[in-house]
């Protein structure tokens, strides 16, 4: 089965409540992490600021930092390949790469996912 | 002594910084060590100060000390346990990712969050039975879990999913990934706190109206946690016999006797012991065992009281300096009991007095004084941060709009993080932040909240300064971020608070040394209650004055670059005239 992993910048929770304004974004992925969880899915966070050795052990992701820096996350790798960066996948994207049907899906396809992006 | 009747294996002091829980867990490990019991020691005070106590100095091992038989001691310092942490996390990928981003990483460990966390890693060990433990019969610890850490011990059930279920998930638990133990051990840890045939918790306070409803609060949220095993110690109470001939001693023992007849009716179901003032500091091992010794003090005649030193102001000088500029942002800092609401509102008055419009905003969870003061002044407002309402308030905010559109789960996630420790900081941070806009037309005057959450704030603060600066690249606007204001000395200005006593100028020491770190400079330094200042006629009363004046000069020595000495008044300063006598 396919691996999705996010890199993510430094967080102190992965909802973002931490941090002095609520990011919806992360609270949106979280569920969405949660739901292609429960589909099965093997889908892993890393978070900087708490596994930073999984970044350093990944030549892509390392090699990802030096160019580009630490602003430039999350990055996401589907299969150990690229698949996204520079914001958090939506919960279409993450029913593609698993190869799911998303269930009750609107037909919302690549568009307006949870998140405000029409 | 109640405290120390057939006591169980581990002992906890808890109160205030300056209530003498120090030198009660000190004087009890000496007590339980001269039975022949081998005893423990252990302080995880910041402002550490155990060595201090006994002349010899203990480190972050165990050491036995050289003077007491069957005595041990060890210190954790929360600061370098923190960092230890970040090392475990930090260390293997320094220079194997770039510089910047490990930076981010120190940066993002430097949290409240690590620091709690690693503090009761350290902490763990010493309540299991192990080998580093076996040999003692009492460990003796000079603070207990209370507040945030009281949350933090409920969290191992929290972490089991992450614990067993191993990385990845977590949510809100901060960097769990820098723990080392099982979480068996942290379980056993808690296990052993809420055993009340092997913990027992004693509550350490003076004999204060504001003081003991405080340990009623933390008495309350021990015991819901499973600490059932309580005491109650009033340190410090002023002896009868001195209450004669001296109006301010008379009317110490006679605040003193007030508040205990009106003891919160929690505390008075507490076994209880009373401990009288002593004349003498408690500093080296006679002082510590005439501490719980009936006839402690031994008369000494009077010295004749010296006069103040120079340096050392009215709050009023202060007060003419703050009102020159005319509008600004007042920071009283410092520990809990110090007289932080007190001052906050005597300046308030002042500034009133003189004209200038004035914002009081108090997070004093005991705030009776500033809501005496609402209404009495035309130029004077009000208010309150209650930091209980504000994460209520903060929990449903987020829960009604980001959460809003969750599925279960995601909700259930949500609500799990928003239970976390940080959560009620965050809160507290917004709505601080939303007052200092306000002392762009007036003075803005603040206190803190009693449980030292001010360098949470300002964490808090300094994530807020790089969160805003990140938008500020994007679409180029500059706005004042709250740290920037706190930076700004010409905005800001920062009181340190303290009481001319050991522990309490340590840790105002050291709060203002965190403050530095964070790129804020104390404005000044205001040394509360002092009885030196108010030239006391009885003899305890001299002699503890006396007693202040090493203090006294250590604060105008070392610490502050200027300071103002507020005697302790004869009575509570509640009230508008009251308070400008406070001010002098």
């Amino acid at each position: 089965m396919t691996t999705i992993e996010i890199f993510e910048p430094p967080l102190c929770c992965s909802t973002g409540v931490c941090g002095t304004e609520v990011d919806q974004e992360l609270v949106d992925f979280a569920a969405d992490v949660e739901w292609a969880k429960q589909t099965g899915t093997t889908i892993r966070r890393w978070n900087l600021a708490q596994q930073p050795l999984a970044f350093a052990e990944n030549a892509i992701v390392k090699a990802f930092l030096e160019r580009s820096g630490q602003e430039a996350l999350p990055l996401v790798l589907v299969g150990g390949e690229v698949a996204l960066a520079g914001r958090y996948p939506r919960r279409a994207e993450l029913a593609r790469w698993a190869g799911l049907e998303q269930e009750g899906a609107e037909s919302d396809g690549d568009c307006c996912s949870g998140n405000c992006c029409c | 002594m109640h405290f120390l009747d057939r006591p169980p294996r581990f002992l906890f002091f808890t109160g205030k910084g300056g209530v003498g829980k120090t030198s009660l867990a000190c004087a009890a490990a000496v007590h339980l060590a001269s039975k022949g019991k081998r005893v423990l020691l252990v302080s995880t005070d910041p402002a550490s100060n155990v060595g201090q106590v006994f002349g010899f100095p203990i480190g972050h091992r165990i050491a036995a000390l050289p003077d007491v038989p069957n005595l041990s001691a060890l210190e954790i310092d929360p600061q370098a346990a923190a960092q230890a942490y970040r090392d475990r996390i930090v260390g293997p990928v320094r220079g194997r990712l770039p510089e910047a981003v490990v930076h981010g990483i120190e940066e993002q460990l430097s949290g409240a969050c690590t620091t709690e966390i690693a503090a009761f890693d350290e902490f763990t060990e010493l309540l299991l039975d192990s080998s580093l433990t076996a040999g003692f019969d009492h460990i003796v610890f000079d603070t207990a879990p209370t507040g945030h850490t009281i949350r933090l011990l409920q969290l191992p059930g929290a972490w089991s999913g992450f614990l067993e279920a191993g990385k990845g998930d977590v949510s809100c638990l901060g960097p769990v990934a820098g723990l080392e133990k099982q979480r068996s051990q942290y379980k056993a840890a808690v296990d052993a706190l809420a055993d009340p045939a092997r913990t027992r918790l004693i509550l350490v306070a003076r004999a204060q109206a504001a003081a003991l409803r405080e340990v009623a609060r933390t008495h309350e949220e021990l015991a819901a946690i499973g600490l059932s095993q309580q005491v109650l110690v009033l340190n410090g109470v002023f002896p009868s016999d001195e209450a004669e001939g001296d109006p301010l001693a008379s009317s110490i023992w006679r605040r003193e006797q007030d508040a205990l007849q009106a003891l919160p009716a929690a505390l008075r179901r507490l076994p209880r012991d009373d401990i009288p003032l002593k004349p003498f500091n408690l500093v080296g091992l006679d002082a510590l065992r005439r501490l719980l010794r009936d006839d402690g003090g031994r008369q000494e005649p009077p010295e004749a009281s010296s006069a103040l030193p120079r340096s050392g102001s009215a709050l009023s000088s202060l007060a003419d300096e703050i009102a020159s500029q005319g509008r600004g942002l007042v920071l009283l800092m410092g520990k809990g009991g110090v007289g932080k609401t007190t001052l906050a509102a005597a300046l308030a008055v002042t500034l009133a007095d003189r004209g200038l419009p004035v914002h009081l905003t108090t997070s004093d969870p005991a705030a009776h004084l500033a809501e005496t003061l609402e209404g009495s002044l035309a130029r004077l407002t009000v208010s309150r941060i209650d930091p209980q309402e504000e994460t209520a308030r903060y929990r449903r905010h987020v829960l009604e709009t980001r959460g809003a559109h969750l599925d279960a789960a995601g909700r259930a996630l949500l609500e799990e993080d928003l239970r976390s420790p940080c959560t009620e900081e965050i809160a507290v941070f917004h709505a601080f932040s939303r007052i200092l806009r306000e002392a762009e037309t007036k003075f803005v005057i603040l206190d803190t909240a009693p449980t030292g959450h001010t360098l949470l704030l300002l964490d808090a603060a300094g994530a807020y300064h790089r969160e805003v600066s990140r938008q500020m690249d994007k679409r180029g606007v500059r706005d004042a971020t709250p740290m920037m204001r706190l930076q700004d000395t010409k905005e800001t200005k920062v009181l340190i608070v303290t009481l001319a006593e050991t522990t309490p100028v340590l840790e105002a020491a050291g709060l203002q040394a965190d403050l530095r770190r964070a790129g804020i400079e104390p404005w000044a330094w205001v040394v509360n209650g002092s009885m030196a200042a108010s030239n006391p006629r009885s003899a305890l009363l001299q002699r503890r004055a006396r007693n202040e004046w090493r203090e006294i000069e250590a604060v105008a020595a070392d610490h502050a670059k200027r300071f103002a000495l507020v005697p302790l008044l004869a009575y509570e300063p509640v009230g508008p005239d009251r308070l400008r006598e406070l001010v002098g």
